[in-house]
């Protein structure tokens, strides 16, 4: 231990499993390096906690260096702690001072029951993906490199919203819980691309369809989840899933039959 | 999973739906405002003036029909919709974070369920109180001056005009740009002027309609030392 090292305090959601009560739970936490990312952090706060024979505080995780989507933590109120573009993960000790005071909440939506302590779970996202977030493709040879034009600013623009982990995040600092940044992402990513034409329609119809039925809330415009995003997904986003969606709403027509793609 | 079936699909059943008539409702009554405040103008202008032009939409009876009927389903879908989506965001958090540290949100956006229903009380005892005229103390059918300046002597009437300009002023800050979004008409190169008129068009509306109850209650609009004729002849009357 170093002189540098942070004694704080945390108070952390805790809760046995889903449809039990919960609470904040406050923890010493001394000797704490700022080198250290969040995760590391509780990492010891759990060594601990299991060295006393104590229950260690579940969270998500995996790669432990932004690019998976599984972290997600509500960080003194805001999702993902104080770092803009950054996920728990990738957040840093550094940024806390000695005697700080750190409340951790899970992700707060109705369609994101929490599972444990922090841990809450997001199938709706899978749910919403498989009802329309993919583009349907003949295998066979490999089609040539550039046989299909793509100009560079929808690549970019496409780029740009594939860069959304699925971490939910938007969702979590929303007020109404909606997840229209997350869906945005989606529809621009495959809408804005060649290949994602032929189902453009059903997609942002059924996308909407299934958000809508799982009981995520609507959009307000309020912009909570664009400050939010590790991947600063922008707003810009929702507007053209609005286009898109009105657009959908009117020259859509009455199905024909099944398939096509194949 | 299969597919949902899109002919399952109501589109104004859905969030997005709903909220793009919130938007196109909106926008209707964001128009009505920015025209009735042009036309309130008048009031600067003097008895004649506005009387004259009360008389007229009065006269134009097909045009003051459709546009209040337009208006009226305007402020009804508007109302009904934002409250279904009201409740429906609501339900989507049943459990509150301890505490919410806001980034983005202003406080107009966050306070649309607050502005808007003062908003709608008001354009109740708005119309009653200048339409109709049940609450008005003195109403003399024709004389838009007089019941203007009459009803703006009483100070707390006065005070919730203004007041619930004020939170028109909220429920455009945050609506009128919003409304833009909702209907996907924006874009890089226009956002920052789209920005710009609609928060000096919102301004204007709000500032020109304070001006009237502050006018009369400032003495600087009042009522003509030889009344005009319909006040003229109900002093006679008395
Ligand atoms: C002169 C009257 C009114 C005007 C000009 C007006 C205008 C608007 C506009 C332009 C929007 C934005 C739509 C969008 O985001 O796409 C909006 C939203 C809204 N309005 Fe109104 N409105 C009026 C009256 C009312 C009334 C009477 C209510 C009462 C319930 C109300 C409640 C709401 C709510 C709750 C929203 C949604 C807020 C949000 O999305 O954050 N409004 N209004
Ligand atoms: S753990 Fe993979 S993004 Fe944080």
């Amino acid at each position: 231990m170093s002189g540098n090292d942070l004694h704080l305090t945390l108070k952390v959601w805790r809760q046995a499993g889903p449809n039990v009560p919960g609470k904040l739970v406050t923890y010493d936490a001394p000797g704490i390096s700022p080198h250290m990312s969040f995760l590391e952090m509780l990492d010891v706060v759990n060594e601990r906690l299991q060295e006393k024979g104590e229950e260690p505080i579940a969270f998500d995780h995996d790669c432990r260096e932004g690019i998976c989507g599984m972290c997600g933590l509500v960080i003194n109120g805001v999702a993902h702690g104080p770092r803009r573009a950054t996920t728990t993960c990738q957040l840093h000790m550094r940024y806390y001072k000695d005697g700080d005071t750190i409340v951790i909440e899970p992700w707060r939506a109705g369609p994101f029951p929490v599972i444990k302590d922090l841990v809450v779970d997001r199938a709706p996202f899978d749910r919403i993906i498989a009802a329309g977030g993919f583009i349907s493709v003949s295998t066979g040879n490999a089609p040539d490199g550039n046989a299909i034009p793509v100009p560079k600013s929808s690549a970019e623009l496409s780029m740009d919203a594939a860069a959304c982990i699925g971490c939910a995040a938007c969702v979590a600092a929303c007020p109404n819980a909606s997840a229209m940044l997350f869906v945005s992402a989606k529809v621009s990513h495959l809408g804005l691309l060649p290949q994602g034409q032929p189902e453009r329609k059903a997609r942002v119809l059924r996308m909407i369809a299934q958000m809508d039925a799982e009981g995520f809330g609507g959009c307000t415009n309020i912009g909570e989840c664009e400050a939010a995003c590790p991947k600063e997904i922008k707003l810009e986003n929702i507007a053209r899933l609005n286009r898109d969606y009105l657009a959908a709403a009117v020259t859509r027509r009455p199905e024909t039959g099944s398939g096509g793609a194949g | 999973m299969s597919a949902i079936p899109l002919s399952d699909i109501r589109p104004l059943g859905a969030t997005v739906g709903k909220k793009v008539l919130l938007a196109v409702t909106g926008l209707v009554m964001y128009g009505f405002v920015f025209i009735h405040m042009v036309g309130n103008l008048q009031l600067y202008a003097g008895p004649e003036k506005i009387n004259h032009y009360g008389e007229l939409l009065q006269n134009a009876k097909p045009l003051l029909w459709t546009a209040r009927i337009v208006l009226l389903a305007a402020v009804g879908i508007h109302i009904l919709l934002s409250l279904q989506l009201w409740l429906k965001n609501r339900a989507a958090r049943p459990v509150k974070y301890s505490h919410q540290d806001y980034q983005a949100a202003t406080y107009a956006s966050r306070t649309m369920i607050l502005s808007g229903p003062i908003i709608g009380f008001f354009i109740v005892y708005h119309v009653l109180h200048f339409t109709v005229g049940w609450a008005h103390p003195d109403f003399v059918k024709g004389d838009v001056f007089h019941n203007v300046v009459v009803g703006f002597q009483n100070p707390f009437v006065s005070g919730f005009y203004v007041l619930a300009m004020v939170c028109l002023g909220f429920h455009l800050y945050h609506g009128a740009y919003s409304l833009f979004q909702t209907l996907g008409l924006r874009g890089p190169t226009v956002d920052k002027r789209l920005k710009v008129v609609l928060t000096a068009i919102s301004m204007l509306i709000v500032i020109a309609n304070i001006s009237f109850p502050l006018s009369v209650l400032a003495g600087i609009v009042k009522l003509p030392a030889v009344s005009a004729p319909a006040s003229a002849s109900l002093a006679a009357g008395k």
